[in-house]
């Protein structure tokens, strides 16, 4: 490659990565700024974390959204599992192309829309049979898990479709019911799979702010919300510290992630240099 | 082959009326859409036997083994096991243990869990699930990889640990598909003799799904080769190699000279067919009667065909003359690929039954040579 083409790549690549970049940089510099107004240096301060720490909506809102979070999750995987697995493995029953539909046009469909149909619903059953007394913790987690299972039922479906099904015809041959190859063969080769999705549905409830404002109600925020509305009211220091600390943990969280894969793979390595030579 | 000539009627239950098949696949067919992969199959397996399906790849020899074992539903006909029509009967319910061509071995299970895993479902014992698996394990000498996991061994440790895992049930019928072929030569000698011992110790029915016609002939009771979802023929190993019914058939297993030509007359068993190509009518045994003017091939093994640099004196044997053409020479024997005209090569297999005199072997390139064959070592096909 010629130099000048090169240096004209490191440059677009330079720039990109800027772009990506600076404003996060920006970001975290700011939240250490002891100036009341966000757009104004006033030297280096932990001010504005103090406050944050100090602040029980902050920490309630947290709290509320890693509940989600985790509930959901939990929930999303063992529907999207059985989702998944009936859509690969139960063959062509009658409806599965509507359920196939069903299963991922949530994927597919404008928040908006799913937030608003959601909150008619859940207004709808108020009305009816007096639940949800309130919206809340309760709506937002029924609400999340409606698309999380989505993600879910996809990564299962092609993973199952990936997998061998000798090995559950292998189990049945040693005289396994069909329960037993489910718990001994499938679901320990889908774990992989499934933690993966449990990930993404953690993340994506962590993430999401359209549906959740449509289903909560009152005194009920979770941290995007809660974000979202202070700064409505104009940039705020200490929502920067707070925005510091989420990268802080996801970066951590993308490390330790990056380095379990690693581990994996060298062991994989070692494994199949180990067989080769026995 | 001697051995199996001296064999009483014990030892060939299908030639006696009064045993029952312990399976019997009855007009099975299986389609998969519009493609038929078995084509109405009937087939007998008496007890204790091992009985070899032989055939090309993609002729459908594991769907029918995996009729057997319940994981496809024949099209039409019905397969018996025991007496016991096996049509509703789940795979885990069938007194049957198949070893999968893929191996399918548990990924997330070392070799000893794979092998116990069968037993577990059974609900034996715990200590005599560990005492079987150390059996099994030392017999296809995997016992000190027993806490590996499949990833961590060789493709024939592999096949080894499918195969323990397969045996260690004492199933009544035990269908293996490919077993050994990815074993080295000692490996697989000791392991078909093992086979061989389990089937004598435990009269356990093998189905045998090979590539490997040489282990066919070795192994098995019978033998079924198989082309395009339906058999072609099915008899003991000599049945096979000395009479086969087809020109498939007499290609398939070993190697064949043919020539295609029409009957011209029969006469004591002994049928004259003239072939466009040859000088001479060839005269080649066969019982049945046949019409004059019937399409036929005469085919004939290298190396019941003898090689002379004279001609032969004996009356009745078919003789042609011809030139050596190629010699292939593989020590203990040699092929001689012999030009008989333009049209007509003739293979020849000679045992070297003498060192080579002044550096000549019994025939040389260029040589002028006879080769004949009584009818008796030919065979007469019509299809
Ligand atoms: N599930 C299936 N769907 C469609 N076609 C199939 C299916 N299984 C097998 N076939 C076809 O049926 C035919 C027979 O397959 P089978 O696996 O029985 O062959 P095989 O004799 O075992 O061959 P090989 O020696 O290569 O293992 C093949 O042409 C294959 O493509
Ligand atoms: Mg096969």
């Amino acid at each position: 490659m010629n130099p000048k083409r090169s240096r004209f790549l490191f440059s677009v690549l330079c720039f990109g990565m800027a772009f990506l970049y600076v404003p996060m940089v920006l970001l975290i510099i700011y939240s250490f700024n002891n100036s009341k107004l966000v757009p104004i240096w006033g030297g280096f301060s932990l001010r504005w974390y103090k406050v944050l720490f100090q602040s029980e909506d902050v920490w309630a809102a947290t709290a509320l959204s890693f509940k989600i979070a985790f509930v959901n999750a939990t929930f999303a995987v063992a529907l999207g599992t059985l989702a998944g697995l009936a859509l690969v493995r139960f063959g062509r029953f009658r409806g599965r192309t509507l359920f196939t539909g069903m299963i991922t046009a949530p994927l597919v469909m404008p928040e908006v829309i799913t937030g608003l149909s959601l909150l008619l619903l859940f207004i709808g059953l108020q009305g009816l049979i007096g639940w949800p007394s309130e919206r809340g913790f309760t709506t937002i987690t029924i609400a999340h898990i409606t698309f999380s299972m989505a993600y879910v039922a996809v990564i299962i479906q092609s993973r199952l479709s990936g997998m061998q099904e000798d090995l559950e015809e292998a189990a049945q041959d040693l005289g396994a019911k069909p329960l037993r190859v489910l718990f001994d063969i499938t679901l320990p080769l889908l774990a992989p799979g499934m933690l993966a999705g449990w990930l993404l549905a953690f993340t994506l409830s962590l993430d999401d702010l359209v549906i959740a404002s449509f289903t909560t109600g009152p005194g009920s925020n979770t941290l995007p919300i809660l974000i979202y509305s202070r700064i409505r009211l104009g940039l705020r220091p200490d929502i920067n510290a707070l925005a510091t600390i989420i990268i802080l943990a996801v970066t951590i969280g993308v490390i330790i992630f990056g380095w379990l894969m690693l581990r994996q793979q060298r062991q994989r390595e070692r494994d199949m240099h180990e067989a080769a030579a026995s | 082959m001697a051995a199996a000539a001296s064999h009483s009627i014990h030892d060939r239950p299908w030639l006696d009326p009064a045993q029952k098949p312990f399976i019997q696949i009855q007009g099975v067919s299986k389609q998969f859409g519009p493609f038929v992969a078995v084509d109405n199959v009937d087939l007998d397996i008496y007890r204790g036997e091992l009985f070899s399906l032989l055939g090309g790849s993609g002729c459908g020899k594991t769907t029918l083994l995996r009729m057997i074992a319940g994981f496809e539903t024949p099209t039409s006909g019905r397969i018996v096991i025991d007496g016991e029509d096996m049509s509703s009967v789940p795979p885990y319910d069938r007194p049957v243990n198949m070893m999968f061509q893929s191996y399918a071995l548990f990924p997330h299970m070392t070799v000893e869990q794979n092998v116990a895993y069968g037993l577990k479902r059974d609900g034996v014992a715990k200590a005599e699930i560990q005492s079987r698996v150390n059996d099994m394990l030392g017999m296809v000498e995997l016992t000190q990889f027993r806490k590996r996991k499949p990833h961590q061994l060789s493709g024939g440790q592999r096949q080894r640990v499918a195969l323990a895992r397969s045996l260690v049930k004492n199933p009544k019928v035990l269908l293996l598909d490919e077993p050994l072929g990815a074993l080295d030569k000692r490996l697989r000698e000791q392991t078909q003799y093992e086979l061989m011992n389990i089937q004598d110790r435990l009269g356990v029915t093998f189905v045998v799904v090979t590539h490997d016609q040489e282990e066919a002939m070795t192994l098995s009771t019978r033998i079924a080769v198989m082309d395009q979802g339906y058999f072609q023929q099915i008899g003991t190993p000599t049945e096979i190699y000395e009479y086969p019914v087809t020109r498939f058939v007499a290609n398939f297993i070993g190697s064949a000279n043919m020539f295609e030509g029409r009957v011209a007359s029969q006469e004591d068993e002994i049928a004259e067919v003239t072939v466009d190509t040859l000088p001479v009518p060839i005269r080649a045994e066969h019982a049945a009667p046949l019409a004059a003017g019937t399409r036929a091939w005469v085919a004939v093994r290298p190396e019941k065909v003898q090689l002379s640099r004279e001609p032969f004196s004996q009356a009745g044997i078919n003789m042609l003359e011809g030139q050596v053409e190629e010699i292939g020479y593989y020590g203990e024997s040699s092929t001689y690929r012999i030009r008989i005209n333009e049209d007509v090569r003739l293979e020849v297999t000679h045992p070297n039954l003498r060192r080579p005199r002044d550096g000549r072997h019994l025939a040389e390139w260029e040589d002028k040579v006879y080769v004949g064959w009584e009818p008796g070592a030919a065979v007469v096909l019509t299809s």
